[in-house]
């Protein structure tokens, strides 16, 4: 069976992908299942982003990309090559930087750059000089005395040093500044520009709004949804305010309405997908006076693939999703 | 006493923490001590004339006088003769171990951070460490007492010798509380209480073995070097002979003055941080670095720096003595002629020498293999293998590592018994020969222990650290300084690696055993690899 489900995908996957996941299962114990039936397609080029609650699977997903895990089934191909199997020949090609930066205490920041970029193959010297400027990292300092966010500057100076084919990045700018957070997309950028392929696991909404051509929610191990952000909001509920001149009493009761609040002559609700024109329909009936519709906030979009059952509708007072 | 808030929750932290390991420590120390009490009392029930004797031995003999004090024929002291050393050295590693598990590990790991944003005092963590462990001496004095007990020995003397053993355990709890405050890191922390443990030890060897014996040729009295050591006080104790109580009067105290240094070193020191300025360092890493062997050489550098001194200090110690083992007369003879056969007392003594410093040797391979399981666990290796780095060469690095240092250590060790041994005695270019051809014959055991650690981290990540030191010390108290005396049988002693090598340069080295030494290593070398290579990596969630 397994053969001809392989068969299959291959002939539908296009040439031109990075990261091929299809059916990826990975178990940590008999009932702790991290991975559940993983389908993930990154293409070459593309920023893509890679988001999901706390302990939905990304670090996990990410540890297999690199061989560090094995898979217990599924299929997985990382710039054509087998992650377990051809590990060393495709980090030649590929660089990391992980959740959890834990590096030597007792090596400097540039050490530890030169050491990985080294271990990698070899680092481009100018570009190691330029990205410590940019970020303004001082390679003298032993690792054990930077601050949080240094320490996160040197993972990502030693991995961009390196020209490859694939970056991943798992949280990559958790403890940056502003400042460096900004230089950090913009050397994202240059490297798309450069037809680089990029997936990025980030809990920074704007972040990944800014930088991703598509991005894969995931959720309990499993991928939510999969597209460009105008394909997900075309998913997604929309917001509408409403005064008519009748009162709209009976909105909660239509059908593809949520959260309706009604007060006089005044509702707010949100509509599923594809219910909008039915909702129209009654609302004319009632005699519209002014009304206003917004594609969901990215907050909600996400809020509503991380799993709560109910969106609540805009201005609600809806706490936004910083969870991290 | 602010400085103390919260103490008595972070002992109650720490006891919950500790309620494994510190039962594990005091168990298998009292559960050694009563198998091996039992052993003897059964022993000389059955021969009770061989007791005068075999006491001359371990009192003529110097050699025999490194590993403890004896003091008439009883029992009880000859089984401390054989135990004590070992006891005394567990008992302060469990103190150490503990006090740094709850002061700088805690600071390393950021977690000592959290407790002080709490209501928690400057002092609170060390003082609830150091309570920890003295309570943990206590139980094991008991326990130790109790035991000799149980085994048929006089109550006087088996609570002093409880007493005896967890003195020493008491003073490393002091000794830790300082060396926690010194280093930076916990690895560094131990490894200066580690050396002042390697100082004890050589100081109440030196002492001993250059002590006076009485004319009945049953009691040792100890020479002055002994007397600057806490394992010595603790032999001063005296247990089946003299029952004395008063040299905790050294112990007791020398561990409040260390504990106030403690607390003082504290106050003046910020969270996290050593005594030493954080200085910069190279903005670039230098070619020998850049390599995994490399990397694993760096780290390993200050260590291995530490016990090349450690072992040339006890070569030179042990060469000098050559002389008076030379003049040996009466029944040690015996004891050497048994383990060099006829070759000559010297060679005898070599032979022992150079195993004990094997074993030695052995223990550093493991400390170092165990960081393999370390880098995985504390997520280092996860940036080492996210590069082009294999598992395998990985394993390489620290193989290369441990073999090139072992070698090293060995021949440190060999080249300074040889140099006081040729000053002493004449002759030093023909016994350097001898002891660098005995000092090689020791690699394939040490290698052995170290593949089949390889072996249990490839296999057992989780349990890896304490499984591989209690295989550690099972070879060694199967090997054949203890081994044969302890009565075990032939099969058990023949799982040591040890057992299996040559007395060299008392015998001639045959090929067999080196061969099979060698076969078994690469047997679970490659058992360990394969494994390496099939499992997913424990690396933290
Ligand atoms: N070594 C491990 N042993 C057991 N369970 C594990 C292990 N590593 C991860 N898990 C479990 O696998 C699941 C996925 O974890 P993972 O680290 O991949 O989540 P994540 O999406 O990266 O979360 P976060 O956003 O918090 O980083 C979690 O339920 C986690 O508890
Ligand atoms: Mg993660």
């Amino acid at each position: 069976m397994r053969a001809a489900v392989k068969l299959v995908i291959e002939e539908v996957i296009p040439v031109a992908t990075a990261i091929t996941i299809s059916g990826l299962v990975k178990d940590f114990g008999p009932r702790s299942r991290a991975l559940d039936a993983l389908n993930l397609q990154v293409r070459t080029g593309e920023v893509h982003g890679f988001l999901g609650p706390n302990g939905a699977g990304k670090t996990t997903t990410i540890r297999v990309l690199l061989g560090m895990l094995r898979a217990d089934a599924g299929r997985v191909s990382v710039l054509g090559g087998d992650p377990w199997r051809d590990a060393v020949a495709l980090h030649r090609r590929l660089a990391y930087v992980p959740g959890e930066v834990n590096l030597w205490p007792n090596l400097t920041g540039g050490e530890a750059i030169d050491l990985l970029g080294d271990l990698r193959g070899g680092l481009d010297a100018d570009r190691r000089e330029a990205l410590l400027e940019r970020f303004q990292l001082d390679p003298t300092k032993k690792i054990r005395a930077y601050s949080k966010g240094n320490r996160q500057k040197v993972a990502l100076v030693a991995a961009f040093s390196s020209d490859v084919e694939l970056y991943l990045l798992d949280e990559p700018t958790s403890g940056l500044d502003p400042l460096m957070e900004s230089v950090f997309q913009d050397v994202v950028q240059e490297l798309r520009a450069a037809g680089r392929s990029i997936l990025l696991s980030s809990h920074i909404l704007s972040e990944v709004e800014a930088l991703c051509d598509r991005v894969t929610i995931i959720r309990a191990g499993r991928a939510a949804e999969s597209g460009t952000f105008d394909e997900l909001r075309h998913l997604t509920r929309t917001s509408v305010v409403v005064d008519t001149a009748v009162p709209p009493t009976s909105v909660a009761r239509w059908r593809g309405v949520h959260d309706a609040r009604v007060h006089d002559s005044h509702a707010e609700f949100s509509v599923d997908p594809g219910e909008l024109n039915n909702v129209l329909e009654h609302l004319v009936g009632l005699q519209v006076r002014s009304m206003i519709t917004s594609p969901p906030t990215l907050e909600e979009l996400f809020k509503r693939h991380y799993g709560e059952d109910t969106v609540p509708a805009r201005g609600s007072g809806a706490e936004v999703v910083t969870s991290r | 006493m602010n400085g103390f808030a919260g103490t008595g929750r972070l002992v109650r932290l720490a006891l919950w923490r500790d309620r494994l390991v510190i039962p594990a420590w005091v168990l298998g120390m009292g559960a050694f001590l009563v198998a091996t009490t039992a052993m003897f009392q059964e022993q000389y029930a059955r021969h009770p004339a061989l007791l005068e004797p075999d006491t001359r031995i371990v009192v003529e003999n110097p050699g025999m006088r490194v590993l403890g004090l004896v003091t008439g024929p009883h029992v009880g002291g000859y089984t401390l003769h054989r135990d004590a050393l070992v006891l005394a050295v567990l008992a302060a590693m469990m103190s150490v171990l503990a006090v740094v598990r709850h002061t700088r590990q805690a600071e390393e790991l950021g977690r000592e951070e959290m407790l002080r944003a709490g209501a928690v005092g400057r002092y609170s963590s060390l003082m609830a460490a150091v309570i920890v462990a003295l309570a943990a001496n206590l139980v094991l004095a008991a326990l130790l007492g109790l035991g000799m007990v149980v085994a048929g020995q006089p109550v006087a003397g088996s609570v002093i010798a409880g007493a005896s053993i967890a003195s020493v355990g008491i003073a490393f709890t002091g000794v830790a509380a300082v060396t926690a405050q010194l280093s930076s890191t916990a690895r560094g922390a131990t490894g200066l209480s580690s050396a002042a443990l390697g100082l004890a030890f050589l100081l109440a060897a030196l002492g001993n073995m250059l002590g006076t014996v009485d004319s009945a040729a049953l009691r040792v009295t100890s020479a002055w070097p002994a007397w600057l050591s806490p394992i010595g006080w603790g032999q001063q104790m005296r247990p089946f002979a003299d029952n004395l109580w008063w040299p905790l009067g050294l112990s007791l105290p020398a561990t409040t003055v260390l504990f106030g240094m403690s607390v003082v070193l504290a106050g003046r020191r910020d969270v996290g941080r050593g005594l030493l300025p954080e200085r910069r360092g190279a903005p670039h890493a230098t070619p020998a670095l850049s390599s995994p062997i490399g990397l694993v050489r760096r780290q390993q550098r200050a260590v291995l720096l530490g016990w090349a001194i450690g072992l040339l200090g006890f070569g030179l110690v042990f060469g000098a003595l050559s002389a008076q083992i030379e003049g040996l007369e009466g029944e040690a003879t015996e004891w050497y002629a048994a383990f060099g056969g006829d070759a000559g007392l010297l060679g005898a003594y070599w032979a022992s020498m150079m195993q004990i410093a094997g074993m030695a040797v052995a223990v550093y391979v493991v400390t170092l293999l165990l960081r393999l399981h370390h880098d995985e666990a504390q997520g280092m290796l996860e940036s080492v293998l996210g590069t082009a780095v294999s598992r395998l060469r990985w394993l390489g690095a620290y193989a290369v590592n441990a073999l090139v240092g072992a070698t090293l250590l060995i021949l440190v060790f060999a080249t300074a018994m040889g140099v006081t041994g040729g000053q002493a005695l004449g002759g030093t270019v023909s016994l350097l020969r001898d002891l660098f051809g005995a000092a090689l014959v020791q690699l394939p055991a040490i290698g052995t222990l170290g593949a089949a650690v390889v072996v249990l981290i490839t296999a057992l990540p989780r349990w890896s650290v304490g499984l591989s030191w209690a295989l550690t010390v099972f070879t060694i108290f199967a090997g054949p300084m203890f081994g044969p005396s302890l009565d075990l049988p032939t099969w058990l002693l023949d799982l040591s690696p040890f057992t299996h090598v040559p007395n060299a340069p008392a015998e001639a080295v045959g090929v067999g055993p080196i061969l099979g030494l060698g076969l078994t290593c690469a047997l679970l070398a490659v058992a360990g690899m394969s494994l390496l290579r099939r499992r997913n990596l424990t690396l933290p969630a």
